[in-house]
Formats: C-alpha cells, structure tokens, sequence
C-alpha cells in the first residue's frame, strides 16, 4: 500500500505520521506542498501542525497551495484522503468537507487525551473495527466543528458523522465535549466516505511504552481494508 | 485604488473571543454594552483604477480566501 503525507510549511505531525504509517506496512512518501502531482497513493494524509502560522484562518493559506489541486483531484476521483488536525482544518477550507474549525469555546489550548466513540464502520477507515470507543490525544486551539442548521441535518442524514467525543463507555454528553463542537463531533467524512477529517491524533498512540496502542489498531485496521 | 473590506463573523455564530472583550470592558467600568463582535480589517491597494472593477476583483477575493462565507460575511466600507 502506498501512502502520500503533505508537508506544508508549519506542519508538525508529518513526520509522526510517516513513523506511524511505515510501522503499520504502508510505503509512505513525503510530498512537498510546491510538488504538482502527488505520487501514486492508496492513502494520501494532510498532517497536523500550524501550516502557514495559522495565517487568516487555520488551513486557508494551505488549502490553496500548489499540491492541493492534485489532492481535490485525487479525493474527487474517490481517492482515500485524511486530514488530522490541521489537516481537517485544511480539508473544510478546500470545500473538500462541509462546515468549518472554530476556536476552543472555552478559548484555551487543549492538549489531552480524549475517548472518541466510531460512529460509522460502513466505510473504509473503521470498517471491521473491533472497537467502538478509542483514546487518541487532541492537541489544538480552533477544533469546535460548526456548521448551519441545515447542513447539520444533511450531514446527519447522509451518516457522515465519523467520530464523537465520548467517554471510555461510548456516552456522548457535554461533559466529554472538550471544544464546543456541534454534536461533540470529532471527525466526519464526504458524502460518499472517501475523505475523512478528524482532530484527534492516531499517529500519536502507536507506542505503548509512550503514549497508547490505540492508534495501531486504528492503523492495523486502515491498511488491511485497503488491501 | 484602495479598496477597504471588513469581515465580519454571521448572527448565529458564536464569538466567544468577543464575550471575553465584553466581559473584560465591563470589569473595568465600561457599562451598558450589549454585545462585542470581533472581525477583520484588509485594506487592499490595486493598480486597478476603474471602481467598479476592482470592487469587482476585491468581492472575488473575499469570496475565495479572504471569507469564509460558512461563518462569515465580507462589506465594502470604502472604495479610493
């Protein structure tokens, strides 16, 4: 399996995403924003990080960067595409999902461990996922996802909520809503469940004596549905 | 010319950088405000002399990086 990771100018989680996606099997290559064409990939990844210092607004500077064309024509084509962090925030500001990354409502940087609940296994990334509930860690200052009454309902309707910010047990209620989101949304996907977006961190759960293993059974997983 | 936009955020989307400012002004004696919203100032200055045009070209830039029209809206406040 081939991978593409998208380095801007301010992305911080490239190279974790690139430990993380060659420890799990995938021939990963680092593509520079400035690239035309991203190399032929079964996974393309945009990382977390600070792209262009947050300039404007976090991912807008970045979503109109040389290399993105090549990566709207990749997920438009169903190319696999998933943005972490600032990569989601990338994603919502190239039309590539709908709604957008507000600040923190309660205006504070959070960095912390989190449990998300998987709300749809009817797509490649979660599919056959032995869990329902995972710990992956945020770290960010604009992770609140809004968007109207109505693109909500959409949303809803189309089942493209992929991830809620949740407790250990799968309850999704205020207290475990750590940024203000729309529904604790953590993470949703196209219409048609090629390009996801999350803020939390899988890359960073690979490693036991570090952190967790919950971003290997994220990753096991990934890389045998797309054998 | 000199083409000014402000950018503002829509109704319904909440500010909470704006609460703050609100909450900090009346903790210093600054009473009576009803609400605070932040927003954004550019000030673009183009070869373009002709108005309307490059009001025009200003609307197609806010339209494509400098609003982000799910929260925001963008206004012409002065043309030069």
């Amino acid at each position: 399996m081939n991978s593409s990771v998208i380095t801007f100018p301010g992305s911080n989680c490239d190279r974790d995403m690139d430990v993380a996606l060659k420890k799990f099997g995938f021939k990963n290559k680092m593509v520079w924003h400035n690239d035309i064409e991203i190399p032929k990939s079964d996974l393309v990844v945009l990382p977390g990080g600070f792209s262009y210092g947050d300039y404007l607004r976090c991912g807008s500077i970045a979503s109109k960067s040389k290399i993105m064309q090549s990566v709207i024509n990749f997920a438009k084509g169903g190319g696999k595409v998933m943005g972490i962090c600032n990569g989601f925030q990338i994603l919502v500001e190239s039309g590539l999902l709908p709604g957008v990354l507000l600040r923190n409502k309660n205006l504070e940087f959070i960095c912390k461990n989190v449990f998300v609940k998987v709300n749809n296994k009817d797509n490649l990334y979660f599919k056959n996922l032995k869990r329902n509930t995972l710990e992956f860690h945020i770290a960010h200052n604009e992770g609140n996802y809004f968007c109207s009454n109505e693109q909500i309902k959409v949303i809803d309707s189309n089942n493209q909520i992929a991830l809620y910010y949740s407790d250990v047990n799968g309850n999704i209620n205020e207290n475990t809503n750590p940024n203000g989101s729309i529904k604790n949304i953590a993470g949703i996907f196209n219409k048609e469940k090629n390009i996801l977006g999350m803020m939390p961190h899988p890359e960073r759960m690979i490693d036991p004596a570090l952190s967790g293993e919950d971003g290997s059974i994220f990753f096991e997983n990934l890389i045998n549905n797309l054998k | 010319m000199k083409i000014s936009v402000i950018i503002t955020l829509k109704k319904d989307v909440l500010d909470p950088q704006g609460k703050v400012i609100h909450q900090t002004l009346n903790g210093m004696g600054f009473e009576n405000i009803n609400e605070i919203r932040q927003g954004k100032y550019f000030q673009i200055d183009t070869n373009e002399n002709d108005k309307k045009k490059a009001e025009e070209k200003v609307e197609d830039m806010c339209n494509k990086l400098l609003a982000n029209l799910v929260i925001e809206d963008y206004k012409i406040i002065e043309s030069q």
